[in-house]
């Protein structure tokens, strides 16, 4: 009479499914931009708003870094001191994305707690922001030099995450490049 | 006019925010804004993740339903706009996931589990058919209950 | 002090649920009558203790004792006596010490109202309701404490969220949990059964008015939640399909299968295995919904703080109970046999069609609602499963059930004879049709096809229920047969608002000015003043808007956009103007400078109708609780288990 232990193994089916789930997190969506080039855009610059920033000066040749700020994240505030400290290392270029954001509180913030970024463009009505998949700031990139996304990482930047998930991403890029 | 001073801080905190009540800019076309308020409500806001972006008040809310408005009025379709945002957010961001082959499953799901419940519900038919008929029914049944439904259909029965 | 009593009365309670399931599983077992003596003592006094509990926690709420971290979470010195009374279960510990507390109740129930049973059958009952309580006890002592000490108390607590601030929240949930922890008895009620290796009519009759008796609770505390959202989130829907929405509906759907089936087991001694089956599933259905909302699996609108140790406590305690009984049943079902049998056309097909299509939209909505977690889980992707899916998995199943009850419920046992049926029922099937197709059409406009159809299913459903409260007959109705006309007549209530409210509402966004005016469905709508109002805990910018009709004034309505002072978030706050017929709701939104806002205005025809057809159907589950039939059985007393499984032989009226 196998039909009646088809309930007990749909309970052992969805326990095995739960178990897993329960290391999960739900709410962390996947760019579906991972290995795909980086969407085009042209912003003005934040401290000089004449001057463009555009896709093409993601392509460097080397990997950059791509962050997603604003001065009203609060996540933002946590992670500026590891990206001050990654640009002071000159681990790789960062550039930055100011994102919804007032020009006066951005410049003000950068001068506060310092500019990490080698340029950073003005994404005011959110529009750029979208075509990169963004939904909650901060937000970090990883492009090799072909500007390709290789990494999205969705909250603040820490030295866990940086160690784990970035520099072996940017190593691997460096070592395949040469 | 009562107490207007009172709004002030109120209306400092609600500034702030970026309602999910649009008025801004609706369509003149009522089919065209009925088109658009059917396709916002398909569309998952990834910040609070369970509203669409119809209930929504998050700013990426008001954000995208912006951007709808403008590629409708650039007269792109329905599918094209929602393909536009699965490319940047991916299947997550729409109520309707996508038919594909991690989702053949869930949308032949109504039409199979439907099968195998008719497929069951046969069985037992056919396999009952034959059982027997000669239990009483408990004494608190009603008049209705008996074996062909009614009083005198039952009389003339031969049951029992 | 008194918290520290609380969290001492809690311990007791989980000794005394061990001594209760101890006493009683084990005391069946070996069939020693002074130790199954001991079971219901041991009921009243886990009862007494969790009361305690309960107490104590209210008290230190109404005593701002923000020493408690949970209080302290979920309260504030503003914040109006009634809502911290509410606030006790306004968070995931106090709900699940309100969890404890209503579970102790209903065991209490089945100890005081079981007399009739054999003692043995009650001792397994209230074993297996020990083991329950043990569960949650143990989970709420050390994962959820209510009780937990905050040092240093903070001066002020953080208030209880905003959207909770309402009165229907304070009957909601306890009125959910009722639902959902009743079908722990009928849970116990099958695990017993198993345990003695036999069921029969007997059993299916005691079972009967607790299995409805939770299925009433959890159909009015679902209906209360969704018109909670309703009115309170602001966003005109009624059901959104979230997560927890389908948490609680599974069992729901599961528990109506369930109370059919219990009719089938009972009058024919038929299905007997399968009501096994879904008293379990019911029961499990109900643990699933409490692991889904606590354990952050999946995203909600509205999940408790989640914590993964939780959510592995959960599944622990759902792998053994559920696992276990599963495993019993793997063993006892296949013995569970019966050679009674029925007709193409009879009762029976159309109890057991109306199982098929429950179970069937059970599945559909626990599979749309788990599907994205499955995913995640193979590393396939990322989806939503939203309402598109959801409206459409729910109506495949639902739309022919709906057909089927006006049949089903005139259909005699064992062979119904289709002349007959069609006798009694060809005037009301006529009326469906004749009335439904135009009633929309005349009444409120163009509309899709599935509308019409609707609208025929939901006349046909009320019509078909009215048939035999025909006057003049020569037999009265037994209660179970009035209950059953009522809560089925409530069906075609529910169907016909929900059919004509999702195809006919209009709403409409406006930036409106005083003095401007809108007008949709005929009403015109005139935004008048803007003023301030201070409540007890909040700020809030309050709107005067005249309705008005044909040229005249028919009603002036306040909505409201609030700031609580602790949590600043901004809560709309929706005016509804209620009649028989429709309901217009206005809210704010975004200040647009010089007093002119954003407002949403929607007109939502017949959308009371929804939840007073939920009203009908627990009310008919009441009257038909109150048959004859169980209290006579309770008078039986302890005649022994019929053997044979099938009813004992008694004079047909």
């Amino acid at each position: 009479m196998w039909r009646f232990l088809v309930p007990a193994g749909i309970l052992v089916a969805l326990i095995a499914f739960f178990f897993v789930g329960l290391f999960r997190d739900p709410s962390y969506v996947p760019s579906p931009l991972i290995n795909r080039p980086a969407p085009e855009f042209q912003l003005p610059q934040l401290q000089a708003p004449s001057a463009v920033l555009g896709s093409a000066d993601l392509r460097r040749g080397e990997p950059v870094l791509l962050n997603v700020w604003a001065t009203w994240c609060v996540g933002c505030r946590e992670e500026h001191a590891k990206l001050v400290s990654i640009a002071e290392q000159g681990l790789i270029p960062i550039y930055g994305l100011n994102w919804k954001d007032d020009r006066d509180a951005a410049l003000h913030w950068l001068e506060r707690l310092g500019d990490p970024y080698v340029a950073t463009a003005v994404d005011a009505d959110g529009r750029v922001a979208i075509d990169w998949g963004v939904y909650g700031a901060p937000e970090t990139f990883l492009l090799d030099g072909d500007g390709t996304v290789r990494y999205k990482h969705i909250g603040p930047l820490d030295t866990q995450t940086w160690e784990r998930e970035f520099m072996p991403r940017i190593r691997a890029l460096r070592d395949g490049r040469t | 006019m009562r107490a207007l001073w009172l709004l002030l801080p109120i209306l400092v905190l609600l500034a702030t925010e970026a309602g999910a009540i649009d008025a801004r800019d609706p369509f003149d076309d009522p089919d065209k804004q009925a088109r658009y308020e059917r396709l916002i409500r398909e569309v998952r806001c990834l910040v609070c993740q369970n509203e669409s972006i119809a209930d929504s008040n998050a700013p990426l809310a008001a954000d995208l339903r912006r951007e709808i408005r403008s590629q409708m009025r650039d007269g792109v379709s329905d599918d094209e706009i929602l393909d536009f945002l699965i490319t940047r957010y991916g299947d997550f961001v729409v109520y309707r996931p996508p038919l594909g082959p991690h989702t053949i499953l869930l949308w032949a799901a109504p039409l199979l589990l439907l099968a195998i419940g008719g497929f069951a519900f046969v069985r037992v038919i056919r396999a009952r058919a034959g059982g027997t008929l000669d239990d009483e029914l408990p004494p608190d049944s009603r008049p209705e209950d008996g074996v062909l439904g009614d009083t005198q259909d039952a009389k003339g029965s031969g049951q029992q | 002090m008194v918290p520290e009593l609380g969290q001492f009365a809690l311990i007791l309670a989980l000794m005394l649920a061990t001594v209760q399931a101890v006493t009683g599983l084990w005391g069946a077992h070996v069939n020693r009558g002074r130790l199954m003596a001991l079971t219901a003592p041991a009921v009243a006094g886990q009862f007494v203790f969790a009361a305690v509990a309960f107490a104590a926690l209210t008290w230190a709420f109404l005593a701002h004792d923000f020493s408690v971290a949970y209080v302290a979470g979920h309260s504030n010195s503003e914040l109006p006596a009634f809502y911290r009374v509410g606030a006790v279960w306004g968070g995931h510990e106090g709900s699940l010490l309100l969890w404890i507390l209503v579970l102790a109740l209903w065991s209490i129930g089945v100890a005081r109202f079981s007399r009739q049973m054999p003692e043995r059958f009650t001792a397994r009952v209230l074993g297996v309701l020990g083991i329950v309580s043990i569960g949650f006890l143990t989970f709420t002592l050390f994962t959820s404490n209510p009780f937990d000490r905050l040092i240093p108390a903070p001066l002020d607590g953080q208030d209880l969220n905003p959207i909770l601030q309402d009165p229907a929240l304070m009957f909601h949930p306890p009125l959910l949990y009722i639902g959902y922890v009743g079908f722990s008895v009928a849970f116990a009620f099958a695990v017993a059964a198993m345990l003695e290796g036999r069921l029969d009519s007997a059993w299916a009759r005691w079972t009967r008015p607790w299995t409805t008796a939770a299925w009433i609770f959890l159909t009015l505390g679902i209906s209360l939640g969704s018109w909670w959202a309703y009115y309170e989130l602001g966003w005109g829907g009624w059901w959104f399909w979230d997560p927890v929405e389908n948490a609680s509906l599974l069992p729901w759907l599961a528990g109506t299968a369930l109370i059919h089936s219990l009719a089938v087991t009972e009058k024919r001694g038929l299905f007997k295995s399968w009501t096994l089956l879904l008293a379990i599933t019911a029961f499990s259905l109900s643990l699933l919904g409490t692991f889904l909302v606590r354990s952050g699996v999946l995203v909600s609108v509205h999940a408790f703080a989640t914590d993964p140790s939780r959510g592995l406590f959960i599944l622990a305690f759902l792998g053994i109970v559920v696992g276990a009984a599963l495993a019993l049943y793997a063993w006892r079902a296949p013995a569970m046999v019966s050679d009674a049998g029925f007709k193409p056309l009879s009762r029976e097909s159309f109890l057991l069609a109306n199982n098929v299509l429950l179970v069937v939209a059970t599945g559909l909505i626990l599979l749309g609602t788990l599907y994205p977690l499955f995913l995640d889980a193979l590393n396939l992707g990322k989806i939503s499963v939203g309402p598109p899916y959801f409206d459409m998995a729910f109506l495949i199943p639902m739309l022919p059930l709906s057909f089927l009850i006006g049949i089903g419920m005139h259909a005699a046992w064992k062979r119904a004879s289709g002349q007959t049926l069609w006798r009694k029922l060809r005037w009301a099937a006529l009326a469906a049709l004749v009335v439904g197709v135009p009633l929309p059409l005349v009444v409120y406009g163009p509309a899709p096809m599935l509308t019409v159809v609707g609208c025929i299913a939901a006349l046909w459903v009320m019509l078909a229920s009215l048939v035999d409260l025909r006057p003049g007959r020569a037999v009265p109705l037994t209660r179970g047969h009035l209950g059953q006309a009522f809560a089925h007549f409530g069906v075609g209530v529910f169907i016909l608002g929900a059919t004509v409210v999702s195809t006919y509402d209009v709403e409409t966004d406006r930036a409106l000015a005083p003095g401007d005016s809108v007008e949709i469905a005929g009403y015109e709508f005139r935004y008048t003043d803007t003023y301030g109002v201070q409540g007890p805990n909040f700020d809030a910018v309050e709107t005067e808007v005249e309705v008005w009709r044909d040229g005249r004034l028919i009603d002036t309505i306040y909505p409201q956009k609030r700031v609580y002072r602790v949590q600043t978030q901004p809560i709309t706050q929706t005016a509804i103007q209620h009649r028989w017929n429709r309901d217009l709701l206005v809210s704010m939104g975004d200040p647009l400078g010089d007093q002119s806002w954003s407002m949403r205005i929607q007109y939502k025809p017949l959308i009371g109708l929804i939840w007073l057809g939920t009203v009908f159907m627990a009310f008919g589950g009441l009257i038909a609780m109150t048959d004859r039939r169980y209290r006579m059985a309770r008078r039986e007393a302890t005649a022994p288990l019929a053997s044979d499984g099938r009813a004992r032989a008694g004079g047909q009226a």
